[in-house]
């Protein structure tokens, strides 16, 4: 696992950068990096199989703190990302001189 | 499941993510990206439960588990619901930081079990986790006092403070050491410690005006710290997610600076380089023009040009609404409206956009400050409402003082500047701004939404 792991993520790190650099409007600064913030909350699945592991109370209690923080990271931030994202919505490009509002 | 079935939904996931990231970085996708994230995250979460390394399931600790998500819910999902949206940066800061302490325990507990056993590589991964994710924790707090102003938003530097913050970084990688060597569990909590009180030392002589991008690049710290913590579980998702947001998060982190004008090493190493500010506060006496709000709608009425330049004063006033009413009224006299928008309005990068287009505020109206910067000498009135630093000529003028170098708008070349503020109070960098005093600026003091409706009404009877 060890050398596809590391192949993949140089892999699919090089891609982001190409994807990702590329010049994003200053509008999308805080909802990407929200958005971006929501993934990393990820870890998660680490608490959770750390939780699985544990064969002590010290440990089960501060895999519960970790999973209750990572919980509250990944799914406030999509939830928070997706409210920024909704003011967005129908507005722009899409409609563009039409007073509907 | 099996493994490679398991495996299997976490590259999907990391697939995702990668989609989602990019759907972020265009207005027409952003949404949709987003959900596809939240897409990512879950099943990859669901498949936890269905795979578990010693192959027996349900998982260990099972209703623990659950219970703890729930009470994640409980606490995460009304807080994003809730917060106004002045407010959301300071929330973004406040989840990447628990992201960032949930990375360092979950390294921790991995170590307790391990003991001895554990290889030096993810001994190394450990200690690496430990350091950043403690490091982005307490950072992360730190940035979220300063943003609610529960503490001083001003850079604090104290006597000797550069050696500390030295001396505390040192003791850190010392402690890392004596982790790799002795395998003990009390060196780990030492190091976590020393790396809390280092992230508290190197956030606190960050600048108002900075915090958005420590915000990034503590969010980058997290992704970081998640890939390594992937690397200790041996979790190809936590993997690929973590560098994902690290790589990403750092490349943001230099679009900001760029945006902002900052050097992003001279706002890394502030901490080091900081020396103890001479304010010059003594703006107080002197004399401003203020004016009534009957002077700011006559002044109004016969521009043919007015550009507004919006500020956090007018989000905290929520006068977004007010602000709308007095441009269409505005344009229906034949005024040219257009609102100006520094690229760091608000408190974020952006957060000005999001909170006029609650307000509906037609997208067309606003203008960045590339495209609006050149029409000023054109305008007749700059109408300033509750903004101060993003057009503070200090930021061209002053070398030294902590703006320095940030793009602002010209509102200066307009034929007439108004300032709508609740006080002589400098703005969130903490700067006084010299062109309260200029003889072409009015000001008009009270809360942003009370002044503009004020002027609304004056503007009817005209």
């Amino acid at each position: 696992m060890e050398a596809m792991a590391i192949i993949s993520i140089f892999t699919l790190s090089i891609f982001v950068r190409f994807e990702v650099v590329s010049k994003v409007s200053s509008t999308l600064h805080t909802p990407l990096m929200s958005g971006a913030n929501a993934i990393h909350g990820v870890i998660l699945v680490g608490a959770i199989i750390v939780a699985d592991h544990s064969d002590n109370s010290l440990e089960l209690g501060l895999s519960l703190v970790a999973i209750v923080l990572a919980t509250i990271n990944m799914v406030g931030g999509f939830v928070v990302t997706d409210r920024m994202l909704e003011m967005f919505k129908g507005k722009g490009a899409k409609n563009k001189g039409s007073g509907d509002k | 499941m099996s493994r490679f079935l398991y495996e299997l939904i976490g590259l999907s996931a990391g697939v995702m993510f990668i989609l989602a990231l990019k759907g972020l970085s265009h207005p027409r996708t952003a949404r949709r990206g987003n959900l596809l994230g939240a897409a990512g995250a879950t099943i990859a979460t669901l498949a936890v439960f269905f795979y578990s390394s010693d192959g027996e399931l349900p998982l260990n600790n099972l209703g623990w588990i659950l219970g703890a998500i729930a009470f994640g819910l409980i606490i995460g999902v009304p807080a994003a619901r809730r917060v106004q949206m002045t407010a959301m940066p300071q929330l973004v800061a406040l989840f990447n930081g628990v992201g960032g302490g949930a990375a360092a325990l979950v390294a921790i507990v991995e170590y307790l079990k391990l003991g001895q056993s554990a290889s030096t590589t993810v001994v190394i991964a450990t200690v690496f986790t430990v350091i950043v994710g403690s490091t982005s924790f307490s950072g992360s707090i730190v940035t979220f006092l300063k943003l609610q102003e529960l503490m001083t938003t001003r850079p604090v530097v104290f006597a000797g403070g550069r050696f500390v913050i030295a001396g505390t970084l040192l003791a850190t990688l010392g402690c890392a050491g004596w982790v790799v060597s002795s395998l003990g569990t009390t060196p780990l909590l030492v190091l976590a410690g020393l790396s809390l009180a280092f992230g508290i030392l190197f956030v606190l002589p960050v600048g108002g005006a900075d915090v958005p991008i420590v915000i990034s690049l503590l969010n980058a710290f997290t992704g970081l710290t998640v890939a390594a913590g992937g690397y200790v579980l041996d979790s190809t998702l936590l993997i690929i997610a973590g560098t994902l947001v690290g790589a990403s998060g750092t490349i943001l982190t230099r679009l900001m600076a760029e945006a902002m004008g900052r050097s992003l090493f001279g706002t890394l190493f502030g901490a080091f380089t900081a020396k103890p500010q001479d304010s010059s506060g003594t703006g107080e006496d002197r004399p401003v023009k203020s004016g009534s709000p009957d002077d700011v709608a006559i002044l109004l009425n016969y521009a043919r040009r007015v550009v507004i330049v919006p500020g956090f004063g007018l989000a905290v006033a929520q006068a977004q609404h007010t602000v709308r009413e007095l441009a269409d009224l505005l344009s229906a006299k034949g005024v040219d409206v257009a609102y100006g928008i520094h690229p760091v309005a608000g408190r974020m990068p952006g957060h000005m956009n999001v909170l006029l287009a609650e307000a509906n505020v037609p997208y067309e109206q606003l203008s960045e400050m590339d495209e609006v910067n050149p029409t000023f000498p054109q305008t007749d009135v700059a109408l300033i409402i509750g903004a101060n630093d993003v057009v503070n000529p200090a930021a061209k003028t002053t070398p030294g003082c902590p703006i320095y170098g940030m793009p602002i708008l010209d509102v200066a070349q307009a034929g007439n500047v108004i300032f709508l503020k609740r006080s002589m109070r400098p703005g969130f960098a903490g700067i006084e701004n010299e062109l309260l005093f200029d003889s072409k600026t009015t000001l008009l003091f009270g809360d942003a939404k009370a002044s503009l409706t004020k002027v609304v009404s004056a503007l009817k009877a005209l």
